[in-house]
Order: structure tokens, then C-alpha cells, then sequence
């Protein structure tokens, strides 16, 4: 297990290295201002911040230790600072990035209880009226994008029903309809792994096994055959999490929820190059650490990844 | 092979019930719309202390017979259309599924062909072998450790002690067979099934489990159904054999009866088709045509097609399976034969 | 006298299939392409799937004589009119008419899908067969760099792209393809190791084929199935996210006529003027069911035994 983790830690800081400099090569090396080019290449740019642009991330001097420079911000968290409001982005982004969290984890809290109890119904009812509704269901939802649920969403819930907010602010009732439509997706596509996952595992020659040795039901069922599923199921949900803190752009624009990604759109609105940088940065890092703790929680379940 | 010493078959003392008899089973599985006939009319029954091999190729219903002695059969698709099972003078079929769970690995256990995937990858191989223990006879975790220490011992699993709490890919094909033998005798069962314990095994391999299996059964006396579809393997160990195809049982015969002198085409067809070193430059033989669609079994004796003694009869008339006798008459015990002319083939 | 009698009786070369009657039942066939064919079109979700793609492109392609109006022409007497008399689906806050607006977003919608796959399937593939095929420092510096591209989502990834060359098809176009390529290079990269190994290679290795020869007609083939059928059902995720970009406001120009445009200049008469943002999403949702159905229809068509 140590080897393999000291392995996929040298994958991570490549990737990261890597990542990296492909955000340092894009936004601070080429010339130009690449961020006008939103704004509208007829406006000018305030000749003052360009110069305090290039005096924070010392334009001036060789691309190498700007690099460097950079990298080593990063590290400890430094993000630059943001200039309309001459507050470090780190401390701007930071409670919008926990307004994130809460969405994704409310987002997958659902994802698990609707998913994998869909998923296994359906599996242990093969060829019934649950598990063909559940396939027609989970279909239907991975049709429906994030953008048109949050509208149909908001369009019921928030306009018509009044049960939510259209302003969202900090309370739980906000949170419940972007999370739902996060979930909704994210549970429909859990639900069909989890039922081939299941479907696979109920077939395998060791569930056979464990019914021959007499065992009860409930043992050949949660020591068996759950224990045997939830692998991939549990994988799944590592990323998807990753990919719900990496910012639910669109839901969070069509909520107005305040996290990153509201922050990232909003930021591109107003030019506000640190923050996009910000953002993205850290949208990368959650991801790539969350890869990580997904691979070693893979290995810690099953003996054959750790013990190769 | 090293040839062992045959037990001497405890047949049945007159009078007492064998261990277990399968009486005219029927076995079918119903998917969508067609009906697949997996064994049709067995009868077969083994004594304690006694080996009956079940030859015959895939698709015989040689394991689809021991699933359901096992009660173990995928139940949508599959079902017992007919007849009746007795274990221990018991009718099981007719059993409550809670008692037939405690006599599964605790009276009757079974050893599965392929041991890679007949055991937990994600569990220990002394967690399974201990669960047999907490299962059945509510051990501790500690106690029923200990016992999977001492069983894989038993099956001469080196450093079991150290090895307890590896899992099953980390040991060998042999070692895994011999863990799943573990497995089966555990609660010392009166029966155990074999479902191709060796097919998956190296040759010399193939040898120690087999041995490790007869040593097992004498010592405790089980009887044993071994299935097969290598004549090369049973004939050291078996005391009888039954040989299946499409369904239904075709001959039955004391082991070395069997490979002396067959009274069914297709039993002299496999025997002729295994390689001998003194028919150097010959052709190979190897019984011609395919083995039979069983959603479609050809009418009357379902080998007819590929028989090259076959007659009118044999197209129309299910062939009973009715005693061998010697040309005078004279009774052979445990022989028969499901065919119209099996006089001509073991008589010649 | 023999000689003249020909084709009594026995099979003859000409007619091989009356010689099989009663003869054994041939062994079957591994799966070809009339099988595969077979399989997909019993399929009635899979036909159903291919319906709607066919359906959107040929939307896409006859666009100018489908649509009414000229989508970017502007009405400013006739704005924001409910669904009914010469505006089918109705007008826009500048009196364009949606169902022209509509139907020309189809086209969109497939340029943008099927370029940008188009483009993610050919560094992707061509990547992942180098890392598969020739294997060590090949494979893991390829590897890497698709590490690299995974480490950021599609949406963050496209919107760094888009950023650096400003709005427009072909940004949106580079964007999604550069960011969708390590997907395919992974799947067909772990597909060549399998295949690889396979007995079949081993056999046309020995029986003198050349390297070319196996690439193409046995490692190839079988490798790539499982890349067509990802390939079709990005497509779809490629037009969602591309919609999604407009919506943002950081995807193709906001005059153009595109779905993810229509749903955002719908979004502040929601309760008002639905019909807005209504047909829009509707033909987004078709679009992405037509192309998971299609997906799920090859997946299944191609190995049956996966259901």
C-alpha cells in the first residue's frame, strides 16, 4: 500500500507542475491582455492596473522565476490579490468555496440515499416494473442537463410555488433546489452504476459460494454482495464530488447560489483577472486531490489494487 | 498418477438408506420464451464413504444436478420441474428454505471448479473459512480464527499462521483448490459435491488435490460426488460412475467395469476418443457432431445423431436406463444402461 | 459416363448450402458487421436515438429553407410576442423570431458537437495508440499530459480556452475538443493493452504478420468499439456543454442564433414569456436523450452480453 501511495503522490505533483504551467503559460506570458478580449477590445485598460499587474507578478522579470514565483504562492496559498477590492483572493474565495462544499455535499448526501437505493432495487428486482421504471427514470434525467432542470426548477419551485427564495442567501432552504438538481443527474447515473455494479456482483461465482455454505441471507448480502459493489459506486462519488466542488457553474448562475462558480462568472463580467485565475487554481487543485483520496480509497477497499 | 488404495466401498449394509438419493429429477430453465431442459429423469444415489463420479461433457447437467441437490439454483430462470431428493432418508425438496440453510456446508458442502472465482476477492481466506464457524456454530471471531488456522493446516497450506489474513489472489491455483476443500469440510459434512475440483488446475497439481480429497473422505467417511468430464481423473478415486449427457443418466457402472466394458456408444466413444501412446500413427478418434441444443433435444435417445449404430428405434423411443447383465443373464451389480442396443455394445 | 452427371444428389460447389441439411449445425461466426447491424436496428431505442440525430442534422443542413424568418433579422415593432400567427414559437426582446432562431441553433449544435469530438477523437486517438502500442517512456509522458488535461473539468477547462481567444465557434470548438481528448486517448490506450495480450495477436504474430498488418486488422478493430461508442455519446455531452458555455456568456458570440443564447435571454422573463427559454431546452433535452440513446444502442449492439 505505501509504494502505490508514494506513486500516485508523484503522479499528483506532475499533474499539478504540469497543470500549472499551463495556467502560469496562458495568463501571464502571452502578450496581450487576454482578459480585454471579453470586455471588448475597444475599451481601454487602466494603465495603472496593468502596471500593478506587472509589478505583483513581476512581469519584468525572467519567465522562470516568475514561474517559480508563482508556484511557490501557490503553495501557500497565495493567490494574488484581487484589485477591485485590494483584499487577497484567497480570503474572498475561501467562504465562496464553502458555499460550494455545502451544495456538494448536500448534492451527494442525496446522491447516495436516491442513487444507491434506486440502483439496488432495481438490480435485485431485475426485469420488474421498479427496475424498468428506474431505467426509463435514470435515462430521462441524464437527458435533461443541469441548465434545463435549473430552469424547470426554478421556473415551479421559486416563480410559480414560492416554496424557495429567488434570491438565495445563506439559509438551508436556498440550498435545496440547486442541490437537487445537481443531485438529480449525479443519483440517475450512480443508480445505473450501482444496478450494473449490483447485477455483476449477484451473478459472480463467489455469491454462489457463500449460499452453498449455508450462510444467512443478510450475511450473503451485506458481506458479500453489497460489500463487493459499493466499490466502484464509492469511486464514482469521489469524483463526482470533485467535480461538484470544481464549481456547479451553471447551477450556482441559475440559483444565483454564492459559490466559486457564480464567483468565476461573475469575475469574467467584470474582468477581475485574479479571481478567474483564483477560481480556476483552485477548481484544479480540489479536483486533482480529490482524484488522489479516490485512488487510495479504491485501494483501501479492494485488496487486489493495494496488494498487486 | 500414483495410484491409491481403494477404500473398500462401504455399500450399503442391506437395509439402510444411502446418504442421499436423487429420484427422477427434472430440471428446466425458463428464459423469456424458451424452455432450456437442463437434466432430465436423473436417478442416482451415493453412500457414506462412497465416491460416484458423474461424467459428461458441458451442457450435460452434470452441475445443474448438484445445484439443486444444493438447493443452490439461480431460482428466475431455474426451477425443479419434477421429482424428488432424500438426504438422510429426508425428502429436502419438500423442506422450508431456513432448514435447507442449515444443511447447506454444515451436512452437505461443495467444492466449486474455479477457485479464484468461487472465493470473496475482498475478503480474507480465514474470514471465509471462519464465517462457516460464526455462521453455523456461533464461534467468536477469535475462536473461529483459530479453527481457520487449524483447517487450512489441515489441507497443508503452508505458514497458515501467517498466511491467515491474505487474500485469495495471493495464493496459487492449487493453494486456492485446497482452500476451498477446507471450505467444504470445515463443519466435517456427511456429503460433499465436487464440481470440477481439478479442470482448473496444472496436472501435477491435479494430483494433490485429488489425492487430498480421498485422504479427506476416508477419514471422515463423506460420501462423495465427484463431477467431472475427465475420465483420466475419477479412476483412482471413484468407486462408481454415472455418466450424463443432455439430461439424463446414460450408464452407470462400478468404476473399473466401466473402462473395461462400456454398454453405451457414446461411454465407448469417450473411452476410445482418450489418446493411448500404442496407437502411434493413427488418426485421432473424437465422436463426431456436436453436443445437443438442449431447448431442442432430438427426439428418442437424444445421442442418436451422433451414434453410428443408431436405428429407427433409437429416433423414436426414449431408451430406459435398465440393468446390464452378462449374456447369460447373469446379474452385474450397479451396471446399466439407457440404450436399445446396449447388449450389442458391451457384448460386442 | 460419371463424368457427365454433375450435381445429383450430393453438394456441389455452386450450391454448399444444400449439402449442410442434416449435416452438424455450424459453429457460429464471430460478430461482423451484418450481426452488429442486425443487433442495433432490433434495438427500437437505439432506432429511436438514430432518428432524432438524423432528424437534427438534417434540421441543421436544410436550416435556410426550414426556417421562416432570417434568425438574425430584428422586429423592433413585433418584440416579445407569445407563440401563435406569423412567429410560430414567437419573438424575441428584439423581434426575432424564435423558430427560426431554433431551428438555425440545430446547426450550431452539430458543428460545434461534431467538431469538436471530431478533434478531441483525432489527438486522442492518435495519442492513445502511440501510448498503447509502443508502450514505456511513450506511454507514460502521454499519460501524464492526459493527467494534466483531466485535472481540469470541461466547463473550467473551456472557459480558460475561450478566454485567451475570445468568443466564437471555433474557441468553443478547440475548447471542448482539447479538453475531451484524454478521455478517448485513456479508453483506447487501455483497450490496445488488453487486446494486445490477447491470444489472436500472439497467433498473427506467429504466423509471420507484420507489425502494420496486426495494428491494423486485428488490434484496431477490436479496440476500437468501445471509442466509437463514447465518441457518439460525447457528442451529445459536447452540444450540452456548449450551450451551457452561451448561457455563461462565455461560449459563441450572444447574437448568434444557439439554444444556450435562447435559454439565457429567456431567463429574465421566466413566469413572463416562457416560451423563451422553453423550446429551446426542449431541443436540448431531445438532443441529449437522441445521443445517449444512440450511445447506449451501439454499446449494445456491439457486445450484447454487456446488458
Amino acid at each position: 500500500m505505501g509504494r502505490y501511495v508514494v506513486r500516485r503522490l508523484g503522479q499528483l505533483i506532475v499533474v499539478v507542475l504540469g497543470a500549472t504551467l499551463i495556467l502560469f503559460a496562458c495568463l501571464f506570458v502571452l502578450p496581450g491582455d487576454p482578459v480585454g478580449q471579453i470586455a471588448g477590445s475597444d475599451k481601454a485598460r487602466d494603465p495603472a492596473v496593468i502596471e500593478q499587474l506587472h509589478e505583483q507578478y513581476g512581469l519584468d522579470k525572467p519567465l522562470v522565476v516568475q514561474y517559480g514565483t508563482y508556484v511557490g504562492k501557490l503553495v501557500t496559498g497565495d493567490l494574488g490579490t484581487d484589485y477591485t477590492q485590494s483584499r487577497p483572493v484567497s480570503e474572498i474565495l475561501a467562504p465562496k468555496l464553502g458555499n460550494t462544499a455545502k451544495l456538494a455535499v448536500f448534492a451527494i448526501v442525496l446522491d447516495v440515499i436516491i442513487g444507491v437505493s434506486v440502483g439496488v432495487v432495481a438490480a435485485m428486482r431485475r426485469y420488474s416494473i421498479w427496475d424498468v421504471s428506474a431505467t426509463f427514470a435514470t435515462t430521462l434525467a441524464i437527458g435533461v442537463p443541469s441548465i434545463v432542470l435549473g430552469m424547470i426548477l426554478q421556473r415551479f419551485f421559486v416563480v410559480e410555488l414560492n416554496w424557495f427564495p429567488l434570491i438565495a442567501d445563506d439559509s438551508f432552504k436556498s440550498m435545496v433546489l440547486p442541490a437537487v438538481t445537481l443531485a438529480i443527474i449525479d443519483a440517475a447515473l450512480v443508480a445505473q452504476l450501482a444496478r450494473s455494479t449490483m447485477l455483476e456482483v449477484l451473478r459472480a461465482d463467489y455469491v454462489k459460494t457463500a449460499v452453498a455454505k449455508g450462510l444467512p441471507r443478510r450475511t450473503v448480502l451485506f458481506r458479500h454482495i453489497l460489500r463487493n459493489s459499493v466499490i466502484p459506486v464509492v469511486t464514482y462519488l469521489g469524483i463526482s464530488f470533485g467535480t461538484l466542488l470544481g464549481g456547479a457553474i451553471i447551477t450556482e448562475t441559475i440559483f444565483n447560489w454564492n459559490g466559486i462558480g457564480l464567483a468565476l462568472i461573475q469575475a469574467i463580467q467584470q474582468n477581475n483577472n485574479p479571481i478567474i485565475v483564483g477560481v480556476v487554481t483552485i477548481s484544479v487543485a480540489v479536483f486533482v486531490v480529490l482524484n488522489l483520496v479516490v485512488d487510495l480509497l479504491y485501494a483501501a477497499l479492494d485488496p487486489r489494487i493495494r496488494l498487486a | 498418477m500414483t495410484s491409491l488404495e481403494m477404500a473398500p466401498s462401504n455399500a450399503e449394509p442391506d437395509g439402510a438408506a444411502p446418504l442421499l438419493e436423487v429420484r427422477d429429477l427434472h430440471v428446466e430453465f425458463k428464459v423469456r420464451d424458451s424452455v432450456t431442459k437442463a437434466v432430465n429423469g436423473v436417478n442416482y444415489s451415493v453412500s457414506a464413504g462412497e465416491t460416484l463420479a458423474v461424467l459428461g461433457e458441458s451442457g450435460s447437467g452434470k452441475s445443474v444436478t448438484a445445484q439443486a441437490i444444493m438447493g443452490i439454483l439461480d431460482s428466475p430462470p431455474g426451477r425443479i420441474s419434477k421429482g424428488e431428493i432424500f438426504f438422510q432418508g429426508q425428502d429436502i425438496l419438500s423442506l422450508p428454505e431456513s432448514e435447507r440453510r442449515k444443511l447447506r456446508g454444515a451436512k452437505m458442502a461443495m467444492i466449486f471448479q474455479d477457485a479464484l472465482s468461487s472465493l470473496n476477492p475482498v475478503l480474507s481466506v480465514g474470514y471465509q473459512l471462519g464465517e462457516m464457524f460464526r455462521a453455523h456454530q456461533g464461534l467468536s471471531r477469535k475462536d473461529a480464527k483459530a479453527k481457520a488456522i487449524e483447517l487450512m493446516d489441515r489441507v497443508r497450506i503452508p505458514a497458515a499462521k501467517e498466511r491467515v489474513g491474505d487474500y485469495p489472489h495471493q495464493f496459487s491455483g492449487g493453494m486456492r483448490q485446497r482452500i476451498m476443500i477446507a471450505m467444504a469440510l470445515a463443519l466435517e459434512p456427511d456429503l460433499i459435491i465436487a464440481d470440477e475440483p481439478t479442470t482448473a488446475l496444472d496436472v501435477t497439481v491435479q494430483a494433490q488435490v485429488m489425492d487430498l480429497l480421498a485422504e479427506l473422505q476416508r477419514e471422515y467417511n463423506m460420501g462423495l460426488i465427484l463431477i467431472t468430464h475427465d475420465l483420466g481423473v475419477v479412476a483412482d478415486v471413484a468407486d462408481k460412475i454415472a455418466v450424463m449427457y443432455a439430461g439424463r443418466i446414460v450408464e452407470t457402472a462400478p468404476i473399473h467395469e466401466l473402462y473395461k466394458r462400456p454398454a453405451h456408444p457414446y461411454t465407448r466413444g469417450l473411452l476410445d476418443s482418450i489418446p493411448r501412446l500404442d496407437q502411434k500413427g493413427h488418426e485421432l478418434y473424437a465422436i463426431k457432431g456436436l453436443p445437443p441444443n438442449l431447448q431442442q433435444i432430438p427426439p428418442g435417445c437424444a445421442f442418436n445423431p451422433r451414434c453410428n449404430k443408431a436405428q429407427d428405434i433409437c429416433r423414436t423411443d426414449v431408451p430406459p436406463l435398465v440393468p446390464v447383465t452378462e449374456r447369460d443373464g447373469a446379474e452385474l451389480v450397479g451396471r446399466g444402461s439407457a440404450c436399445h442396443f446396449w447388449k450389442e455394445t458391451i457384448h460386442g | 459416363m460419371t463424368e457427365l452427371v454433375t450435381g445429383t444428389g450430393g453438394p456441389t460447389a455452386a450450391d454448399p448450402a444444400a449439402g449442410k441439411q442434416g449435416a452438424e449445425p455450424s459453429i457460429a461466426k464471430v460478430s461482423q458487421w451484418s450481426d452488429i447491424r442486425h443487433r442495433f436496428f432490433a434495438n427500437k431505442l437505439a432506432v429511436v436515438g438514430l432518428a432524432i440525430i438524423a432528424l437534427l442534422i438534417l434540421t441543421a443542413i436544410f436550416a435556410p429553407l426550414l426556417a421562416p424568418h432570417d434568425p438574425l433579422q430584428q422586429d423592433l415593432n413585433a418584440t416579445l410576442q407569445s407563440p401563435g400567427g406569423a412567429h410560430l414559437l414567437g419573438t424575441d426582446a428584439l423581434g426575432r423570431d424564435q423558430l427560426s432562431r431554433l431551428i438555425f441553433g440545430s446547426r450550431i449544435a452539430v458543428i460545434v458537437g461534431l467538431a469538436s469530438i471530431l478533434v478531441a477523437l483525432s489527438i486522442g486517438i492518435l495519442l492513445g495508440a502511440m501510448a498503447g502500442y509502443f508502450g514505456r517512456w511513450v506511454d507514460t509522458v502521454i499519460m501524464r499530459t492526459a493527467d494534466i488535461f483531466f485535472a481540469f473539468p470541461l466547463l473550467i477547462g473551456a472557459i480558460v480556452i475561450i478566454l485567451l481567444m475570445g468568443r466564437g465557434v471555433l474557441p468553443v470548438v478547440l475548447s471542448l475538443g482539447i479538453f475531451q481528448w484524454a478521455t478517448f486517448a485513456r479508453l483506447l490506450r487501455s483497450q490496445i493493452l488488453s487486446v494486445r495480450e490477447m491470444d489472436f495477436v500472439h497467433a498473427a504474430q506467429a504466423l509471420g504478420a507484420s507489425r502494420g498488418r496486426i495494428i491494423r486488422k486485428h488490434i484496431l478493430p477490436n479496440s476500437m468499439t468501445s471509442v466509437l461508442v463514447y465518441g457518439t455519446s460525447n457528442v451529445g455531452i459536447a452540444i450540452v456543454a456548449e450551450a451551457s458555455l452561451s448561457y455563461l456568456g462565455v461560449g459563441v458570440d450572444p447574437e448568434v442564433a444557439e439554444w444556450g443564447n435562447m435559454i439565457s435571454a429567456g431567463r429574465g422573463f421566466m413566469g413572463v414569456k416562457d416560451f423563451m427559454w422553453t423550446y429551446p431546452s426542449i431541443a436540448i433535452v431531445i438532443t441529449a436523450l437522441g445521443f445517449i440513446l444512440l450511445g447506449n444502442g451501439l454499446r449494445d449492439a456491439f457486445d450484447p452480453k454487456l446488458r
